[in-house]
């Protein structure tokens, strides 16, 4: 383990880099056009959503075999499914709220 | 802080670095539900109230905010350079890497402070300084305290991260890393690479509001 | 006892409590046992702290006068109990004492995957105990442990902020807990060490801090923004400002629902530990078991919503957790039926660690199935905010948690201490806990029944009779309570000096000596076989091949 390695490509961090980057850019360009209220928040959070998916596999390793680490980085994203979803029910159903 | 030699717990140098990289993942989960939730409260009044939100949003900096994700995304290149550069053994280019990561961090910081100034200016702070521009009403206060609130604590995540990248660079001066022992600089990299991403999210909550249409 | 494979030849080495005797050794230590015996002391003295509470409350309520007490300091008494209570003492209690002395014993390692983590935590309790010492001394506040909104931002008396800070480095303590643990069961376990060759206990200590890691956060960041909302009077929960106070209980209850299955879990764990010691006999449906806790642990995501029933959540919401909490009840319903398929037919012995595991396994039903009453949406509406819900959750956390965790405490005392504490006394103290905690608790149900609402200082004249049952049972409760702490601690220094497994239990903490060396096992135990193996013909657990002892390792010091 204390062998020196060769240093692996850097390429794929840059395009990486460049990528967010693009992503980034047309999240700001997006928020300009009229895309409506529904589709607003899907296309920003879903840009969000992938620049996060680029970091965690590229940036934070995340590939290779399936492991341990997956089920760890899933589990809060799949747990606050619960909390959004359920409560969301709940709001989806109640006339209380907003009171205005 | 890190210590560098095997603890007696474990077997080998591997199975210690890729425990310290699993005990991160798990923190980052708990970090997820940490600031998942506060988006959870976002969006129930975004939804509830999505003119007002999209007025409030509208007073914000989409300009500095942009800038500010720049920086992060381009930190979390140098951090994962660092990391490779450690792994190769590039003692100079590990410590430069990091110099930059820190320095990134920094210039998120400072242009984060500019901008809390701007929303000063601009009477968006509420309770403390907050004027109701036409057609708003109390639900911008909502938006502009979930602002600071979201802000406000992704600023302290970022400046532990800074702290440890700095420990991490003073000891990569030191020369304590190297192929056989890198798992703090893995571990504090997971750490920044997320502290990244939850700024993808709030960019998302934020800034996009209020500017198309008329 | 027969000769005991330790992996030890000759002389016995020297106990985690040998290595060092300086005050700097213990505050500072790495040890996970040492920092089990920090978190022993520290939630000790808040038990007491919270029973204490709890005696002055039911003093109050001897008469429905109500004359012991301001309504502004009864409301403040009941809200330090519960506070203290849930996060000072129940929630640590046996994830932070018996979880961070056995979990690596149980699993072969020596020590947990973060020592370093593990000293951070109970730095982090101590830290947030301060508080909420600090907190009772300025006069506590009268909220309630729920923090309803838009009371406690906008309207409570007393110190809210200080209480919720004291709760929230609190929580950053279980979290690091949890975060040890799960690693290390995933990466310490010794060689041939499977899961299906874990130990229960173990088992519902990894459960419980999924539990812990996934829930806590969204608590943190509740009280948070109720600090934020009284600190600044924004309107994020504030219905005048447009807030919603419904989403507070969500969030709240988000954590705080699984926040007491955090409380039994572990319980449930250190039972199956007992019973099947204690019927010299394999536990009924490992597997099951096994399944049962994940099932609890992720079924009690989905039931928080039966908390606000009343609260004004839409019928449709209201249904759904009302369902999902009825299934949460058929894991908990199979713990139950496989413990007791697992007493029969077997030796049992009535050890004190066993009368408190019997006495978990009555309790712990009744307070199930009061749970699903409370479930009930129709009933729900009349026995909500009464002492039905008081005596039903008191009932598990008491009669349940508490239970198991003096069980638990008497069971490895002989492990942790390596003393012997005096039986019959303990037997006494089991058996006295069991009837004064029915006398304290079962006349609630009946109050809450016949409507005496809860957190109220005073009540109608005709329900006298039960609450001054009630006060008699506590006052022999608080009895059963003082006797551990005198005998125990009379054990430390005269108790007979303790094997390394004087009950004769499978489990590999029993394979080394009484108290454990630092490293836990100088040499690595290798596991072959399953849990709990008892000989069925006769009980024993002679044939103890199914573990031995790898050779030390180049750079291993041995015995």
């Amino acid at each position: 383990m204390s062998a020196r390695m060769p240093p692996e490509p850097v390429g794929p961090y840059v395009i990486g880099w460049a990528v967010l980057l693009l992503l980034l850019g047309l999240s700001v360009l997006a928020a300009y056009e009229p895309i409506g209220p529904i589709f607003q928040p899907i296309v920003h959070f879903g840009i969000a959503a992938t620049q996060t998916a680029i970091v965690f596999i590229l940036f934070m390793k995340l590939r290779g075999r399936p492991s341990l680490k997956w089920v760890f980085a899933a589990a809060g994203f799949f747990w606050l499914m619960f909390l959004f979803g359920l409560s969301t029910v709940d709001y989806a159903t109640r006339s209380g709220f907003p009171l205005r | 802080m890190f210590s560098g030699r095997l603890q007696e717990q474990y077997t080998d140098s591997t199975q210690q670095s890729e425990t310290a990289q699993l005990g991160m993942w798990v923190f980052i989960a708990t970090e997820v539900m940490f600031f998942g939730v506060l988006i959870f409260s976002y969006m129930i009044y975004r939804v509830a109230y999505p003119e007002q939100f999209r007025l409030a949003g509208h007073d914000s900096f989409i300009l500095l905010g942009s800038i500010n994700q720049a920086l992060l995304i381009t930190s979390s290149l140098t951090m994962v350079l660092a990391v490779r550069a450690a792994k190769a053994d590039q003692q100079r280019a590990l410590v430069l890497l990091l110099g930059v990561t820190a320095a990134l961090g920094l210039a998120f910081l400072g242009v984060k402070g500019f901008e809390y100034a701007k929303d000063a200016a601009a009477h968006s702070v509420p309770v403390v300084d907050y004027i109701f521009k036409p057609g708003e009403h109390r639900p911008t206060e909502i938006f502009w305290c979930f602002y600071f609130v979201a802000t406000g604590l992704h600023a302290i995540h970022l400046s532990v991260g800074i702290a440890l990248v700095l420990i991490l660079l003073v000891r990569a001066s030191q020369g304590a890393f190297s192929p056989g022992y890198d798992a703090p600089l893995e571990v504090i990299g997971l750490y920044w690479s997320f502290v990244d991403c939850v700024w993808f999210f709030l960019f998302a909550c934020i800034y996009p509001l209020g500017r198309a249409g008329p | 006892m027969s000769a005991v494979d330790i992996g030890m030849a000759g002389a016995v080495p020297r106990s985690y409590l040998g290595e060092e005797y300086t005050l700097a050794s213990w505050l500072f230590t790495r040890d996970h046992k040492r920092i089990a015996i920090l978190f022993f002391v520290s939630i000790t003295v808040f038990f007491f702290i919270g029973g204490f509470a709890a005696a002055l409350i039911r003093l109050q309520l001897l008469n429905p006068a109500g004359t012991l007490f301001q309504p502004e300091v009864y409301n403040r008494l009941f809200t330090m109990h519960g506070i203290v209570m849930v996060w000072f003492f129940l929630i640590p209690s046996i994830p932070a004492t018996l979880g961070n002395f056995l979990l690596p014993l149980q699993i072969g390692a020596r020590d947990l995957a973060f020592p370093r983590l593990n000293l951070f935590s109970w730095s982090l309790f101590t830290f947030s105990g301060l508080w909420a010492i600090y907190f009772i001394f300025i006069g506590g506040n009268d909220t309630g442990w729920t923090f309803y909104e838009p009371y406690s931002s906008n309207f409570a008396n007393g110190h809210v902020i200080v209480a919720a800070v004291a709760v929230f480095i609190n929580g950053f303590s279980t979290i690091a807990t949890a975060l040890n643990f799960v690693v290390s069961t995933h990466r310490l376990r010794a060689p041939g060490m499977t899961w299906f060759r874990l130990p229960l206990f173990v088992w519902a200590i990894y459960a419980t801090s999924i539990v812990m890691l996934l829930a806590t956060p969204v608590l943190a960041m509740t009280l948070a923004l109720v600090a934020i909302e009284r600190f600044w009077g924004v309107g994020i929960f504030n219905p005048v400002l447009g807030g919603d106070p419904i989403l507070f209980q969500h969030m709240f209850w988000f954590y705080s629902h699984p926040a007491v299955y955090i409380m039994i879990l572990p319980a449930m764990g250190v039972v199956s530990e007992l019973v099947t010691c204690f019927a010299r006999c394999p536990i009924f449906g490992y597997k099951g078991m096994c399944y049962a806790l994940i099932s609890i642990a992720i079924i009690g995501f989905f039931v928080w919503g039966h908390h606000m029933f009343t609260a004004g959540i839409s019928l449709t919401s209201a249904v759904f957790f009302s369902l999902m909490s009825f299934i949460v009840a058929v894991p908990s319903a199979i713990k139950v039926f496989n413990w007791t398929a697992t007493l029969h037919n077997s030796r049992i012995s009535f050890d004190a660690p066993m009368l408190y595991a019997l006495g978990f396994v009555g309790l712990f039903t009744i307070g199930g199935l009061t749970g699903l009453i409370l479930a009930t949406l129709s009933a729900d509406i009349h026995l909500q905010d009464t002492y039905f819900v008081i005596a039903h959750f008191h009932f598990i956390m008491v009669g349940g948690t508490v239970s198991a965790y003096f069980g638990g405490l008497h069971y490895w005392w002989p492990k942790i201490t390596g003393k012997r504490y005096p039986e019959m006394w303990a037997r006494y103290a089991a058996i006295l806990t069991f009837v004064g905690f029915n006398f304290t608790f079962l006349p609630q149900f009946i109050l809450g029944y016949l409507g005496m609402p809860r957190r109220y200082y005073t009540y109608a004249p005709d329900l006298q009779t039960w609450n001054v049952l009630s006060s008699a049972g506590a006052s022999i409760l608080a009895v059963a309570y003082a006797l551990p702490l005198i005998y125990l601690g009379w054990s430390l220094f005269h108790g007979k000096r303790a094997g390394p497994n004087p009950w004769g239990a499978t489990g590999l903490e029993w394979r080394t000596s009484s108290p454990p060396p630092k490293q836990n096992f100088p040499r690595t135990p290798v596991v072959t076989e399953l849990p709990y193996r008892y000989d069925p013909r006769d009980g024993s657990y002679t044939t103890q091949d199914g573990v031995h002892f790898a050779e030390p390792t180049l750079g291993e010091a041995s015995v």
